[in-house]
């Protein structure tokens, strides 16, 4: 079994650098091709058109803009226009719509008379760049996603075996030493007894330990006692947890990924639960709000040397992902292809995590805005997390602890100056908590 | 050794045949076992055939099955917007100031929306006139959840699309187009510009053959006439209460509804003593109303009697003799007129008997005086019903002369007097359409029903006064499919605008002149700048020399004659005129005077009472029951109104109010009382009835069986202005001693109190201050606590059993002797237990309120002790006090002991008998998904077994903290509020922190009448309540 394996990680690790290699040398290749060709630079292209131009524009597909792939031949071809006129619409698109340029305003209308942002900042080298990057012809899907594939088989499959074998072996070293101290034993004893060696007699009968056990009265109290004790430690605590969902994280619509967005592409967590600073509620974002984004992020790209290893890792292609984008699409209603709304929306229900009760009052504003806690304090390390759990027991007690412990932040906010200027001379102190504004009151957050 | 012996138990058994044996041998219990008494008459049960121990079993297992099962948490699904509109951030309260103008309340107001939902209103303080939003203004919010609302048109009873109903309309209207037939739109007041101006461009479309008929369930036509004859308008003169020196009442409760109501702000100003000075209030009526209640002096008089006093007064007053009549009111009158000339033109005189002469008069006594505080140039329009009208329609409608009738906020089916005769008129109308709110008695019997939209849900207008214009907006979409009735006409006017759009254009041509539209949303309110002033002024003097002929109306006045025991309609508090009948808040509210809830009743003074033989008795469960009588007007009769003996009745009248009896379109629970619009004949409040007792006893849910104080002075304390000028404070607001080794020491002293002082000097500290001068009992403060806490709706077998759950309420105290003076001294000069003077006799006596009786008014609430008697004896813990001055409750810890209830002086804890929400026991709004959405989501819906009070809204506290903490800043005076505090338009409750010295509570506290409720306990409560100071200062 274990050459099985070895076996096909050897024609994996191959096929791997033949398809590296041979990808690698077409990419060149063409990409030298279409240098040629426009006179520019296709990877400072690229770079270029991720900086500028992707927000808008991708190279296969109408986003806000069209799909810029060929542009340059296509417009030379289908409409007569040259370069010249391309510099001028990407420096300034509204002068040229004005001008009355029939196909400048053929365009504007198509896509929703939004006119393009001007990039007056752009030299003509540096569209020369963009144009000899959208000349180039995609990756091959296939091939990257081969690629990715066999990458992400590659590490996952790694560390698995390495842990698996080790165990297995283990397991199996420990069997054949327990088959062979019985094969050795017996074999021991059917010598022996061929031998005549009359093997040593049981002792006369000793009074049971339990029996021994039984009649010492004391012993069983003191065990009783014990026991009991024991019973009650761990049924106090078993009940303790009751209702306490530390560690919850239930399986969402929408496979979610903090990780990502909050990790790996380090969106603010208020960027997105944005009602935190002014409101009880944290808020789940409206759908309107992943739109902002995810109007032109339509697929999920994962760079397997970089923050997104450890997802496909997980076993989350790339196509999992953009599976997920997709249902956003749907409960949001966006027609991808057009590029618009349908109107036809599917509100997405999702499992709420932190179920404070009902009689608990908490306000996050307070927490966030006021105090100005950071929101991992409590909710844990979620930019770490791919499904987001229940970091804090969320009991009484945690709250009151926080409470006690928690110095108030005065500084600046003149609600607080007079209250933290009688109080430390007061209390003697300079550092305020919590607990010594009132905030262990009962009425303070059951009301 | 087994024995032979045979034990008997008795003799019946020697005899084996006997079949009381064989009976005992089978069965343990020979009588049946009345099972269904203590496990309630439920079919299902008495259906089953489980055992005893059958049921044990089951008992066993399902505690133990809830016991696990309770170990798994349930799963919450959270469903954010898909698209969240700009202004709405969840959890944060949005406020939009609207209208309410429903035909009977009229007051400009904000709402206060959660999510897109209305949950609270509150007062608009923008507003110069009717700012302020009483106790049924308050629960309208409710009454948008009203779960028996008409939820779609309706063509005889069936669903139908408004498509089709639009266009049955059309072509009915267009048939009728010049035809001899008239089109009738039969409505409400309005008092709108937008809606006067549409109406009349629907007349130029639809014919000549139109009319617009306006109709008052309650009338106020002979003011309107009054007035229209005197000036030339159909309007009411507005009367500004605050710039009187004295007010004299014939009848008029304008504390109430009188003449659309909305003078209980400006009759406050002018009552809290002020540099010495505090108005007098004389008040003359029959019926004890909330005003003559408030008043210093009341004469109970009948309605005759007012007239004849009325006439004679105006003769004193211009000097002229008015002959005639009887003599009875003389010393009155000639009191109230030597008052009246002293106060010059700082009197002023109104009357609320709906009579053309009456009005007649009061207008110009007012005009004689040049009274301050009558303003007849800017009139008010919230009341234009025009009875002549409205009972020619119905002729009309009988003779076949009507072919389409439409109408919009009326129920004439169930409000007018002759409602039979408009009922068979309406089947002679061609066409009937109803903008129906319930499927209500006039609904049922129209051929269409539209929808009709709240007024929250409503885009509107209105005028109440002259000049001064509010906008209504809605503050949610149609919950249903719903139209307003101006949206309607449009449509069948085949105009494409909406009335939003309608409404603009009409404000932006007729009533901004150059304002700004945006700023009139927002405010709400919206005061034309006054201009021409002098030209007013000009135009007034013109009028002046013009002499109303009312010599022919006072000798109608004077020669008016008693027809017997005279009925006085009037309409309460808490319903109005009924249409909010459906609104479980109100029909629970307790009527401020008689402290009754869930009824109407007649009103019968204690002579009277005896002399027919009537009673009200306090039960050995504390319930108060009543006698019945069948009321006899003019051939009608409505049979079994309970009656209740009311302190204060004339002698010779009878009262009952409006708004009850009605019983299409409404809950079970909710069609209470009788209905007195039967009565209601020529729409005259004043009916000559013969009342006769009938059999059987009234259950009434009342939630106050004590009537007087008992001469227990120092729970309201009075003084009269007299002494509270002259005197000190030690001598009219005495401090309570108490005695300490043969000492008497003030209890306030700390020498006094077993308790150490808690530091609450750092932060805030919130105090609640009452005046009982300013507070004129009006109950929407009662309401409005019910909506911002949630409060749960008990119904009315549970009130009876004094299980009412209101964490505010307003007790209502009457004198024993003629004041309450007089009954303070009456208890001093008490000896020993029996004689004249014995305390026996004479404490039963005290029980009795006095035939006239002074009365006052007193909300109470937790009083927020911070030495409470409650904490101390809770075994958990669950109430304790906080260093901010509020008494805490935390309802989870609670486990219902109801030990603290029982160690509270002041009785303000309320227990939750029963699981009040989700239960069809209470079957109220708690109890359905839409009722549900008028709940506030920053207060607990409480569980069964706790015990819950007033917070001193602690969520309101709470987030005035917040939001200041938030923007950094100090918190201004008038920032903290409570529900109750900012529902009182009086001014009477005063919230603050006084650790604010600057405050205005800060500087009330110290003020010399304040005073704490029952200071003797030492519970050293945060509300405090200010000296009642009576003006019997005669001229």
């Amino acid at each position: 079994m274990k050459k099985v394996l070895y076996r096909h990680l050897f024609s994996k690790v191959l096929g791997l650098t033949l398809l590296l290699f041979s990808t690698s040398f077409y990419a060149q290749e063409e990409a030298e091709a279409a240098q040629a060709a426009t006179g520019g630079d296709p990877v400072k292209g690229k770079q270029l058109f991720n900086q500028n131009c992707a927000a808008c524009h991708a190279l296969d597909r109408k986003m806000t803009g069209p799909a810029l792939a060929n542009v340059e031949a296509r417009l030379a071809e289908d409409e007569g226009l040259d370069k010249e006129w391309i510099y001028e619409w990407v420096k300034n698109s509204p002068a040229v719509i004005s001008s009355g340029d029939a196909y400048a305003n053929k365009i504007y209308a198509e896509y929703n008379q939004a006119a393009m942002t001007p990039f007056p900042t752009l030299s003509n080298q540096d569209i020369d760049d963009i144009l000899a990057y959208t000349a180039a012809p995609p990756p091959a899907p296939p091939t990257a996603a081969a690629t990715t594939a066999t990458e992400g088989g590659d590490s996952g499959s790694g560390s698995g075996i390495s842990n698996e074998m080790i165990l297995g072996a283990l397991a199996l070293v420990f069997g054949l030493l327990v088959v062979m101290l019985v094969l050795v034993n017996k074999t021991l004893r059917r010598i022996a007894e061929a031998n005549g060696v009359v093997l040593e007699q049981e002792k006369e009968k000793r009074l049971p330990l339990w029996k021994a056990f039984a009649q010492n009265q004391f012993l069983v109290l003191v065990s009783v006692i014990f026991l009991l004790l024991a019973s009650a430690y761990f049924a106090y605590g078993w009940m303790m947890q009751v209702g306490v969902d530390q560690g919850y994280a239930p399986v969402q619509p929408i496979h979610f990924s903090h990780k990502i967005h909050a990790g790996d592409n380090k969106i603010d967590c208020k960027y997105c639960h944005s009602s935190a600073r002014v409101s009880k509620t944290s808020g789940i974002p409206s759908l309107n709000v992943c739109m902002n984004c995810h109007k032109s992020i339509y697929e999920y790209v994962g760079n397997p040397e970089g923050p997104s290893a450890e997802d496909l890792a997980a076993g989350h292609t790339n196509e999992f992902y953009t599976a997920e984008i997709k249902k956003l699409y749907k409960a949001v209603g966006w027609d991808e292809e057009n590029q618009s709304y349908t109107g036809e929306t599917q509100p997405v229900e999702w499992v709420r995590i932190h179920n404070l009760p009902d009689f608990a009052y908490f306000n996050h504003s307070q927490h966030v805005s006021v105090a100005g806690v950071e929101c991992q304090t409590c909710h844990g390390p979620v930019e770490e997390m791919e499904v987001v759990e229940q970091f804090s027991p969320l009991t009484m007690g945690w709250c009151i602890n926080c409470h006690r412990e928690t110095n108030v932040k005065v500084e600046g906010n003149a609600y607080y100056e007079a209250i933290h200027e009688e109080l430390s001379k007061k209390y003697g102190v300079e550092e305020l908590t919590a607990a010594m504004m009132g905030g262990l009151e009962c009425g303070k957050c059951h009301y | 050794m087994a024995s032979n012996k045979k034990y008997w138990k008795s003799e019946a058994e020697l005899n084996p045949n006997d079949s009381i044996v064989e009976a005992l041998r089978n069965n343990e219990f020979t009588e049946e076992i009345p099972v269904d008494e203590f496990l309630g008459d439920k079919d299902s049960l008495s259906a089953s055939s489980t055992s005893r121990r059958d049921f044990l079993k089951y008992v066993g297992f399902s505690t133990a099955a809830a016991t696990v099962a309770a170990c798994e948490g349930p799963v919450h699904k959270s469903i954010p917007y898909v698209v969240q509109p700009d202004n709405i951030v969840p959890g944060v309260a949005n406020y939009y100031a609207t209208t309410i103008a429903d035909g009977f309340d009229f007051a400009s107001i904000l709402v206060k929306t959660r999510e897109g939902r209305p949950i609270k209103i509150e007062n608009n303080k923008d507003a110069k006139v009717n700012g302020s939003a009483n106790a049924r203004v308050q629960a309208s919010v409710l009454t948008l959840y009203d779960s028996k609302r008409v939820q779609g048109p309706m063509a005889n009873g069936e669903p139908v699309e408004w498509k089709v109903l639009d266009a049955t309309v059309k072509a009915k209207l267009n048939a009728l187009k010049g035809s001899s037939k008239q089109v009738v739109l039969l409505t409400q007041t309005y008092a709108s510009p937008s809606t006067s101006k549409l109406i009349s461009d629907f007349k130029a479309a639809y014919g000549e053959n139109v009319n617009h008929v306006v109709y008052d369930a309650i009338s106020e036509d002979a003011a309107l006439n009054a007035y229209n004859k005197v000036y030339g308008e159909r309007a009411l003169a507005d009367y500004d209460f605050g710039k009187a020196d004295l007010i004299v009442s014939f009848g008029a409760d304008f504390l109430g509804d009188w003449q659309g109501g909305g003078y209980d702000s400006g009759y406050a100003k002018g009552r809290v003593p002020k540099n010495g000075k505090m108005s007098r209030h004389i008040q003359l009526e029959s019926n004890m109303s909330l005003t003559g209640a408030n008043a210093d002096k009341r004469y109970p008089m009948t309605p005759t009697q007012q007239k004849i006093a009325l006439a004679k007064l105006y003769g004193k007053l211009n000097g002229s003799s008015v002959g005639g009549g009887t003599s009875d009111v003389d010393e009155a009158v000639d009191k109230v007129a030597a008052e009246i000339k002293k106060a010059g033109s700082k009197a002023v005189v109104v009357s609320g008997i709906n009579d053309e002469n009456v009005q007649t008069v009061v207008l110009a006594i007012n005009k004689l005086l040049a009274s301050e505080a009558f303003d007849p140039e800017k009139p008010k329009y919230v009341r234009q019903g025009d009875i002549s009208k409205v009972t020619k329609l119905v002729a009309d409608m009988n003779a076949g002369r009507v072919g389409a009738l439409i109408m919009d906020g009326v129920n004439p089916a169930y409000t007018l007097p002759n409602a039979e005769e408009f009922l068979a008129g309406l089947e002679k109308v061609d066409l009937s359409v109803d903008f129906a709110y319930n499927y209500d008695e006039t609904a049922q019997a129209s051929s269409y029903v539209a929808a009709a939209s709240h007024y929250l849900e409503s885009w509107g207008d209105a005028e109440f006064k002259k000049g001064q214009y509010s906008l209504m907006q809605p503050a949610i979409r149609e919950l249903f499919d719903t139209k307003q009735f101006q949206a309607a006409l449009l449509t069948w006017m085949g105009i494409e605008k909406t009335y939003y759009e309608y409404i603009k254009e009409t404000w932006s041509t007729d009533v901004l002149q150059g304002g700004s539209w945006n700023k009139a949303l927002q405010d709400g309110v919206y005061v034309v700048p006054t201009v021409e002033d002098e030209e007013v002024v000009s135009e007034s003097e013109e009028e002046q020399p013009e002499i109303v002929p009312i010599a022919s109306a006072l000798r109608a006045l004077v020669n008016s004659t008693s027809p017997g025991t005279e009925l006085v309609l009037y309409s309460k508090v808490g319903m109005g005129d009924g249409r909010q009948a459906n609104n479980p808040w109100l029909q629970e509210f307790p009527d401020p005077i008689s402290r009754v809830s869930w009824d109407n009743y007649v009103t019968v003074s204690k002579a009277d009472a005896e002399s027919l033989g009537l009673e009200n008795t306090i039960e050995a469960d504390g319930g108060l029951n009543g006698s019945y009588v069948n009321l006899t007007v003019d051939g009608k009769v409505l049979e079994n109104v309970p009656v209740i003996v009311q302190p204060g009745q004339a002698v010779g009248t009878v009262g009952l109010s409006f708004g009850y009896g009605k019983k299409a379109g409404m809950q079970k629970e909710m069609a209470t009382g009788v209905n007195a619009y039967t009565l209601y004949g020529n729409f005259s409040d004043v009916q000559s009835v013969s009342v006769e007792k009938t059999s059987g006893v009234h259950e009434f849910a009342c939630v106050q069986s004590q009537k007087t104080l008992m001469g227990r002075g120092d729970i309201i304390k009075e003084t009269t202005l007299e002494i509270f000028n002259t005197k000190d404070h030690a001598e009219w607001n005495p401090m309570a001693h108490v005695s300490l080794n043969h000492q008497e020491i003030p209890v306030t002293s700390p020498d006094a109190d077993l308790w150490d002082e808690f530091d609450r000097s750092v932060g805030h500290h919130f105090n609640l201050s009452i005046d009982l001068n300013a507070c004129t009992g009006c109950g929407a403060c009662v309401i409005a606590c019910h909506a911002e806490n949630n409060v749960p709706v008990v119904g009315k077998a549970e009130i009876r059993r004094s299980r009412d759950m209101h964490w505010l309420r307003i007790d209502r105290y009457y004198s024993s002797e003629e004041t309450f003076e007089g009954d303070n001294d009456k208890k001093e000069e008490m000896e020993g237990l029996w004689g004249d003077k014995g305390s026996l006799g004479g404490f039963r006596e005290m029980e009795d309120p006095s035939a006239n009786p002074q009365v006052a008014f007193q909300p109470v609430m937790c009083q927020h002790c911070n030495h409470a008697p409650c904490e101390t004896v809770c075994p958990v813990a669950a109430t304790s006090h906080s260093r901010q001055g509020q008494n805490h409750m935390a309802y989870n810890r609670c486990v219902g002991t109801r030990y603290c209830a029982n160690n509270c002086p002041y009785k303000v804890r309320r227990f939750n008998w029963f699981l009040y929400n989700n239960n069809d026991e209470f079957d109220f709004n708690m109890n359905n998904d839409l009722g549900k959405m008028v709940l506030n989501p920053d207060v607990n819906v409480r569980s069964r077994g706790v015990m819950e009070k007033c917070s001193m809204c602690i969520q309101m506290t709470q987030k005035t903290i917040l939001d200041a903490k938030r923007d950094g800043r100090v918190i201004k005076d008038g920032e903290f509020q409570t529900a109750c505090s900012a529902a009182c338009s009086s001014g009477a409750m005063v919230f603050g922190d006084i650790n604010d010295h600057d405050s205005e509570v800060a500087k009330l506290k110290e003020d010399d009448r304040m005073y704490h409720l029952l200071e003797h306990v030492g519970t050293k409560p945060n509300v405090f309540y200010h000296v009642k100071v009576r003006n019997t200062n005669e001229a």
